[in-house]
C-alpha cells in the first residue's frame, strides 16, 4: 500500500488553520497528536444519535452504546494482539494505567523487594514506583543511560537479581526518543529473575512502533488514546488475562462488582474489576474510531514516513551551527531534542511559536533525566504521520531566525 | 536599575509593528537588566516554570521594596523587566495597587501572563504581590 502525505494531511482539519499568521506547523506530537475527522465525526455521533449508559439500559440506544463501546475493546485487542478482550482494561490514559499497577504491586511489594526502572523515565513511569516502594519499604532501583541516551544493558542486567519484583521501561523516552529493545530485555529479564513482572509504558511506543503484546511477552503494556490520533482522557492497561484476573482492585463501586450486600462485595470479571463507574464511554468509541482509521493504513509505510522526516530533520540540525541533538540512539521514535548555544529553549519556543511552529521545551516531565544529562531542559521537535519535510524546512527556517534575534 | 518607565515602555511598543522587533526590544530589555548574583540563584528565591526558572529577592528600604529578579530565558528576562518598570523601588501599596492584567493588555503581552503559560511570571506577579502585603502589614 502506498503512502501519501498528502492526502492524510486532509483528514486532519486543523492542519489548516493558522497561528500567528503563518500556516500551522504542529511538532508537538510526543504531547499529543491531532485528531483525524473520522474520530471527531464518531464522538459527535455518538451524542448526537446514541448517547446512553452502557452494559445496563434495557432500550435501543443503551444496546447501540454498549455495542459501539466493546467494538472497540475488540478494535484496541485486535491491535495490538492482546491474547483475549478481557486483557484491555479502559483507563484515563498511559498515567492511570500505569497507576492500576502501581497501586497493586504496592499491596504485593515487601521490604528486600526490588524495582527496576530507568534513568529516562517520563514522571509518570517513575514517581508511581518511588510511590509504590516508598509505601512498601521496597527499593527502586535506576538503571543507568548512557550519554547517546541509549540504556546500558550490560549495567542493566547486572541489576537484576531475584528480589526485582517488577521491571518498569519505557517503550520510547519521550524526551530523547531512545527505543528500547523491549522484547529482548523481557525475556532476558525473565530468565534470570522468573518471578519478576515487567511493565512497558508504551506512551510513545504505540503510535511508532510494533505493538504485539504476546511477541513482547511483557505482563503489562500502558498507553493512552491521545498520543495515538485518538481523544483525550482515555487510555489503555492491557495485561495478561491470569494477572489482571487477581490484581488488587484499584477503585471500587459500581459496574465492578458481580454481587452486594451491605457488609461485603465480590467482583465482576474482567474486564470490568478494574473498570469502576460509568467509563468514559464518548471518549472511547472515539479511541475505536481512531484505531480502527490507523489499521486501515499500511503500518510499515507510515513508520517509514516518520523515520524519513525525522531522518531529514536529523540531518539538517547536525549540520545547524550552534546546535546540539540531545538523545542519537540508534533506534529512535520521531523525536529531535536539542539545545542550542545561542537561547534557552524557552527563549527558542517563544519564537517558534510566533513563527506558527509549536514543539515543548523544558523538561519534559523528565527532571531527573535532564539532571542526568546535565541540562536544564530541551527544545523538542516530535513528528507524526502528517509531518512534511517542507514542515521541517519550515522549523529549520524558524530556529535560523530565532538564532539570530538571539545572538 | 537603569530600566526606562511602564511609560516609555509603552510609548516604545506602541511604536513597532511587527512582532519581530517588539520581541527584539523585548530581548534586549533582558540583556540590559542588571544580572543577580549567582549566588541569589537559591532554592528559597526560586520560582518554578515548567519552561524556565525565575528568580526573586526583595529588600526593604525606606518604606518601599526593591527587587532583584533573574530567569536562565532571555525573553523571560526581558518580561521581567517589564514587570520591574511596573513594581520596582515602589511601596507596598502602590504595588498592590497596580493593575497588572492591563498592563501587558496594553502591551499586548497578556498571553505571557496568562496561567497557561508555564514561564514563571504569573507566579513571580503573585510572589511580588505577596511580598508587598506583608510588608504593608
Ligand atoms: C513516556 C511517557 N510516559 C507516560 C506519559 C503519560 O501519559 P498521559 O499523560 O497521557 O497519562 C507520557 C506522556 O507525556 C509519556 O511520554
Amino acid at each position: 500500500m502506498a503512502f501519501d502525505v498528502n492526502e492524510i494531511r486532509t483528514e486532519f482539519p486543523i492542519l489548516n488553520r493558522q497561528v500567528h499568521n503563518n500556516p500551522l506547523v504542529y511538532l508537538d506530537n510526543a504531547a499529543t497528536t491531532q485528531k483525524p475527522q473520522v474520530v471527531i465525526d464518531a464522538i459527535v455521533d455518538y451524542y448526537t444519535n446514541y448517547n446512553s449508559n452502557v452494559h445496563r439500559g434495557a432500550h435501543q440506544l443503551a444496546d447501540e452504546a454498549t455495542r459501539k463501546f466493546e467494538a472497540a475493546r475488540d478494535s484496541v485487542a485486535n491491535f495490538i494482539n492482546a491474547s483475549s478482550r478481557c486483557e484491555v482494561i479502559w483507563s484515563a490514559g498511559t498515567t492511570e494505567s500505569i497507576n492500576i499497577v502501581a497501586n497493586g504491586i504496592a499491596k504485593l511489594l515487601k521490604a528486600g523487594d526490588e524495582v527496576l526502572v530507568t534513568e529516562m523515565e517520563h514522571h509518570a513511569n517513575l514517581v508511581t514506583w518511588q510511590q509504590a516502594c516508598l509505601a512498601s519499604g521496597a527499593t527502586l532501583v535506576v538503571a543507568p543511560i548512557s550519554d547517546k541516551g541509549e540504556l546500558d544493558l550490560e549495567a542493566y542486567y547486572a541489576l537484576l537479581n531475584t528480589h526485582t519484583r517488577l521491571a518498569a521501561i519505557p517503550h520510547a523516552s519521550n524526551a530523547l526518543g531512545s527505543v528500547n529493545p523491549i522484547q529482548a530485555m523481557t525475556a532476558r529479564i525473565k530468565s534470570i529473575s522468573s518471578d519478576a513482572l515487567v511493565m512497558i509504558d508504551g506512551a510513545q511506543g504505540i503510535a511508532h512502533c510494533d505493538v504485539d503484546v504476546q511477541a513482547i511477552g511483557c505482563d503489562f503494556y500502558a498507553f493512552s488514546s491521545h498520543k495515538f490520533y485518538g481523544p483525550t482522557g482515555i487510555g489503555v492497561l492491557w495485561g495478561k488475562e491470569q494477572l489482571l484476573a487477581d490484581w488488587p482492585v484499584w477503585q471500587t463501586g459500581g459496574e465492578m462488582i458481580a454481587e452486594v450486600s451491605y457488609q461485603s462485595a465480590k467482583w465482576n470479571t474482567l474486564p470490568y474489576r478494574l473498570e469502576a463507574g460509568t467509563p468514559n464511554i464518548a471518549d472511547v468509541i472515539g479511541f475505536g474510531a481512531a484505531v480502527e482509521w490507523f489499521q486501515q493504513l499500511d503500518k510499515q509505510a507510515v513508520l517509514a514516513h516518520e523515520l524519513s522526516v525525522l531522518n531529514c530533520a536529523t540531518q539538517m540540525a547536525e549540520s545547524f551551527d550552534g546546535l546540539e541533538i540531545i538523545g542519537s540512539a540508534q533506534h529512535k521514535v520521531p523525536v529531535l531534542s536539542f539545545v542550542m548555544q545561542q537561547g534557552h529553549p524557552a527563549d527558542i519556543g517563544f519564537i517558534l511559536d510566533r513563527q506558527g511552529v509549536a514543539i515543548r521545551t523544558g523538561h519534559h516531565c523528565a527532571e531527573p533525566l535532564m539532571n542526568r544529562l546535565n541540562i536544564p531542559g530541551t527544545a523538542r521537535a516530535s513528528f507524526a504521520i502528517y509531518n512534511t519535510v517542507n514542515e521541517v524546512e519550515r522549523l529549520f527556517e524558524a530556529l535560523e531566525k530565532a538564532k539570530k534575534m538571539l545572538a | 536599575m537603569a530600566l526606562p518607565s511602564t511609560a516609555d515602555i509603552l510609548e516604545d511598543l506602541e511604536f513597532f509593528d511587527d512582532w519581530e522587533e517588539r520581541y527584539k526590544y523585548i530581548i534586549d530589555l533582558g540583556q540590559e537588566m542588571p544580572k543577580m548574583d549567582p549566588q541569589f540563584h537559591t532554592q528559597e528565591r526560586l520560582v518554578k516554570g515548567c519552561q524556565s526558572n525565575v528568580w526573586i529577592n526583595v529588600t526593604p528600604i525606606d518604606g518601599k521594596l526593591q527587587f532583584d529578579v533573574d530567569s536562565d530565558a532571555i525573553i523571560v528576562r526581558g518580561l521581567l523587566a517589564l514587570v520591574m518598570a511596573a513594581y520596582n523601588d515602589n511601596t507596598p501599596q502602590q504595588i498592590l495597587d497596580f493593575d497588572i492584567q492591563q498592563y501587558f493588555e496594553a502591551l499586548d503581552l497578556e498571553q505571557h501572563i496568562s496561567p497557561t503559560r508555564g514561564n514563571g511570571l504569573r507566579a513571580i506577579v503573585s510572589k511580588i504581590r505577596d511580598f508587598a502585603s506583608a510588608a504593608r502589614l
